[in-house]
């Protein structure tokens, strides 16, 4: 049993058979006749060369089909067919709880606290959705698996750095990816994937290299993060994915992120700090963060943290279980800080991203109220414009 | 050891050839690039110098990550010098040098040859920007706006990679020929660029989609036929230009497709079935098909000139050279030689065209021209195929190739659109039906009126099907400056 699969096709009412895709193709899964421009399914393996190079965006349109349509079929095409009903609806291209798909409701629920239906940042990068799934998982190997957190730390946060050996697994900042634990559960039943967040920018953990790093804090009972935590260097995992169409990073240059989070909700923050480091250099990011963790040897990154400049990204760590000192929270240090944030909710070029533990949420919502009434704005109505224009995203578990 | 596959940004000039440690070039390139910034800032409107222009910029030779897209004003864009990476082992492909090794230096005995095969092709790439200069300030769309700039920047692009192979390559020769192609300029008269398609003005878009559609159609089969050169350099060079050139094939090809949507459209709506009730059409504020073939029947012809000569020594002299080859030469099934091969080709004897074998060496512009043909209709299938759905009954052809020729055996004789011979007393009388008249250039002129809105679109072009770096409807591909 394989499942349904997705096929790569090219719209034959938009392209203008320049053959760039075909000449690019590494592989020569692309082909033409007197008709159309097509591809190989049994040929093509989603490296999307093709996809940059195409001058029309006729290239990039794909199908979860049962049975893939063969090269004939293709070369007969006049207009691209519609999406078919398919055996397991597999399609998670916006955040709908339609389809009863496990991953579209889990991300669904992660989203629900941005108070309605999440929209990407206009300027975002189209991002690839489920190429691989249950049916047809990647492999990836580890190539590092690191405690992020100090050893005295009750919290085991660990960086784990994943190698897809060559298969294209293209991944954009916020997006997540499904992590298959072995075995089966007390049913017998084989173990569903888990969501993590990548938090490494899409060019790779290192420029170029294209791998992939999650941050995974071990929890008990859990037994996928358990899983992940033990994981050592050389060790192979299934995984499907990406996942997630709207918790993703503007690419318009002039556009300010205000972050908040706390613990492994740092990795999509991680990942967009590092493509903007990458894309502006020693310009000014336009960066704020609030980050909140108990204590700095369990605030996960706290010494690369240190390391990023101010200019790139403004930092505000915060510590809730400091000796001798208040608690402190994020949504507490948010108030301190409220001419800044009130001046970034004013600006249209501000995007907000808030990740972490549910619980954080009506402590973040009350500061933005709160900050929002101080020039007279209702935070509902602010936040609702603002999640339209694709510029407010939650991701809460 | 530099890795060639991403661009070199630390240096003035993006580059992929290792510039930094190319003293001697570098001087030459950074000599030159004031007058060409100067040329640039004088070209094209202020105000939108200072716009901020959603545009994508080769950053690479890797097709993984090529271009990036994003808004820059464009006297910042960054030009560079970009080739394909290099084959291993590459060897000439065709030609009496076939097989040997390619040659990563010019050939004395070549050297004329590539120079001018060089300075011809540079002189086009600004010549379209100097046309296309005032288009900006007429716009029918945002997104029109974005790829009319984009197309600019690219050719711009394009004539810094000639005049990169000329002052690495040519010497004070080439530093000259650099320094020229500064010089010229479009419908000069004193010094005009060197091809006659590129001296004539592109007044208003419906132009320059034909423009783009049909005379940067001949410049792809121009580049693909010199990526083929045995003149590694060259053939890099053009190899990594013609993935930027699909895109000037994409915007002339949905250009006139939009152009042709909105007049359909308008028709039906207006319950307008007759095609040449030019009036009643042009009273809704669209362009009549009849003359978008006018308009079709002008660029085609004047982009047939630039093909030259049909039979022709100095092709033949840069086939056998290794220095120029034929379209998709690593396609065609022969011994790439044409030694003892011949060629059909049209010819005019005693005012009648007739057919006649010629040694295929001598035929290679011809078979370029019949190549670039057989490429250029498959769009007008595809218009047709948009007017046929429409329930429009109208059907745009390509006309004959001896229709309104300049250069070449037919610039003899009078043609129709058929072909047929005809007297110089016929074609005055009918030309009017064939060539866009003053009449008809003032009514499309009088649709030139710029609609900056986003999302907007002025009503004689329908929004297109897909946005560019796939954004929404109504992205704002072009923040304009507004002064």
């Amino acid at each position: 049993m394989t499942g349904p699969l997705k096929q790569h096709l090219i719209d034959p009412e938009i392209c203008i058979r320049c053959y760039t895709c075909e000449m690019t193709c590494p592989i020569e899964a692309i082909t033409h006749d007197d008709n159309n421009v097509v591809v190989d399914e049994s040929k093509c393996n989603f490296c999307l060369d093709c996809i940059p190079v195409c001058p029309t965006g006729s290239i990039d349109e794909w199908r979860v089909v049962d049975k893939p349509y063969s090269l004939d079929e293709q070369f007969g095409w006049d207009e691209l067919p519609e999406q078919g009903e398919v055996t397991q609806l597999e399609i998670v291209d916006s955040d709908t709880t339609e389809g009863g798909d496990p991953i579209v409701a889990l991300l669904a629920e992660a989203h629900s606290g941005a108070g309605g239906k999440a929209k990407a940042p206009a300027s975002a990068s189209k991002p690839s959705l489920n190429l691989y799934n249950l049916g047809h998982p990647v492999e990836a190997v580890v190539q590092g698996n690191y405690r992020l957190t100090s050893e005295e730390s009750e919290s085991d946060v660990r960086h784990i750095i994943l190698d897809f050996q060559g298969t294209p697994f293209p991944v954009l900042e916020g997006q997540s990816v499904g992590i298959i634990a072995p075995g089966t559960d007390q049913e017998g039943k084989l173990h569903l994937p888990r969501l993590y967040s990548v938090s490494s920018p899409r060019d790779g953990e290192r420029p170029g290299y294209h791998n992939v790093s999650l941050t995974v804090k071990r929890d008990n009972p859990g037994i996928c993060s358990n899983y992940l935590c033990d994981l050592q260097k050389g060790d192979k995992v299934q995984v499907t994915g990406p996942f997630g169409a709207t918790f993703l990073l503007p690419s318009d240059p002039n556009a300010r992120l205000l972050m908040v989070c706390t613990g492994t909700g740092s990795a999509p923050m991680r990942s967009f700090t590092m493509a903007r480091q990458r894309t502006v250099g020693e310009k000014s990011g336009g960066m704020v963060m609030f980050f909140g963790a108990r204590t700095p040897d369990s605030l996960p990154y706290f010494g690369p943290l240190k390391k990023v400049p101010e200019t790139l990204l403004q930092q505000h760590l915060v510590f809730s279980r400091m000796p001798n000192n208040e608690k402190e929270y994020v949504q507490d240090r948010m108030k301190v800080e409220e001419d800044l944030i009130a001046e970034m909710l004013q600006d249209d070029n501000t995007h907000i991203y808030v990740c972490g533990l549910k619980t954080m949420e009506d402590g973040v919502e009350h500061a933005f109220t709160d900050i929002a009434e101080s020039f007279g704005q209702q935070w509902r109505t602010l936040r609702d414009s603002m999640r339209e224009d694709g510029r407010y995203h939650v991701e809460t578990y | 050891m530099q890795d060639l596959l991403s661009v070199n940004y630390d240096t003035k000039i993006p580059n992929n050839v290792g510039l930094s440690e190319d003293r001697k070039v570098l001087k030459a390139l950074e000599k030159w690039h004031p007058g060409y910034i100067n040329w640039w800032n004088k070209l094209i409107p202020q105000n939108f110098q200072e716009s901020m222009v959603y545009l994508r910029t080769a950053v690479s030779v890797d097709p993984k990550g090529w271009a990036k897209f994003d808004y820059v004003k464009m006297p910042d864009y960054r030009w560079g010098v970009l080739l394909a990476p290099q084959v291993e082992n590459r060897i000439i492909p065709f030609g009496e040098h076939a097989g040997k090794p390619a040659w990563q230096e010019v050939p004395g005995e070549y050297r004329n040859m590539l120079k001018r095969l060089i300075v011809i092709q540079g002189d086009t790439e600004p010549g379209s920007v100097e046309q296309q200069r005032f288009l900006g300030l007429t716009a029918p769309s945002l997104y029109d706006m974005r790829n009319l700039f984009q197309v600019n920047v690219e050719e711009g692009r394009h004539l810094w990679a000639m005049v990169y192979l000329l002052q690495k390559y040519f010497g004070k020769d080439g530093r000259e020929e650099a320094d020229d192609l500064l010089r010229r300029s479009s419908g000069s008269e004193d010094a005009p660029r060197m091809l006659g398609a590129f001296n004539e003005e592109t007044p208003d878009w419906l132009s320059f989609f034909m423009f783009t559609y049909f005379t940067d159609r001949d410049g792809k089969m121009q580049l693909e036929s010199l990526a083929q050169s045995g003149f590694d350099p060259m053939s890099r060079t053009c190899r990594f230009m013609l993935t930027e050139e699909a895109h000037h094939m994409f915007v002339g090809e949905t250009g006139v497709g939009r152009v042709i949507q909105a007049t359909c459209e308008a028709m039906n709506k207006a319950g307008i079935t007759d095609p040449y009730d030019i009036g009643r059409v042009r009273d809704l504020g669209v362009i009549d098909l009849p003359t978008i073939q006018k308009k079709l029947n002008l660029h085609y012809s004047l982009s047939l000139d630039l093909f030259g000569q049909e039979v022709s020594t100095n092709a033949a002299n840069a086939f056998n050279a290794g220095v120029k080859g034929r379209y998709m030469e690593q396609r065609i099934d022969d011994d790439h030689k044409l030694q003892n091969d011949t060629y059909k080709v049209r010819n005019v004897v005693d005012g009648k065209i007739v057919e006649e074998e010629v040694p295929a060496l001598t035929a290679i512009n011809m078979r370029l021209r019949d190549d670039y043909i057989r490429d250029a209709s498959g769009g007008i299938g595809r218009w047709n195929k948009a007017i046929e759905k429409a329930g429009v009954n109208f059907k745009l052809v390509l006309p004959h190739e001896a229709f309104h020729r300049q250069i070449g055996v037919f610039s003899s004789i009078k043609a129709d659109m058929d072909g047929n011979v005809i007297s110089d007393a016929e074609w005055t009388v009918s030309e009017g039906k064939w060539l866009p008249t003053r009449e008809d250039g003032a009514y499309i002129e009088s649709l030139m009126v710029p609609c900056y809105e986003p999302g907007k679109y002025a009503r004689w072009i329908a929004p297109p099907k897909v946005g560019i770096d796939n954004k929404p409807g109504d992205f704002e591909y072009v923040k304009l400056h507004m002064a």
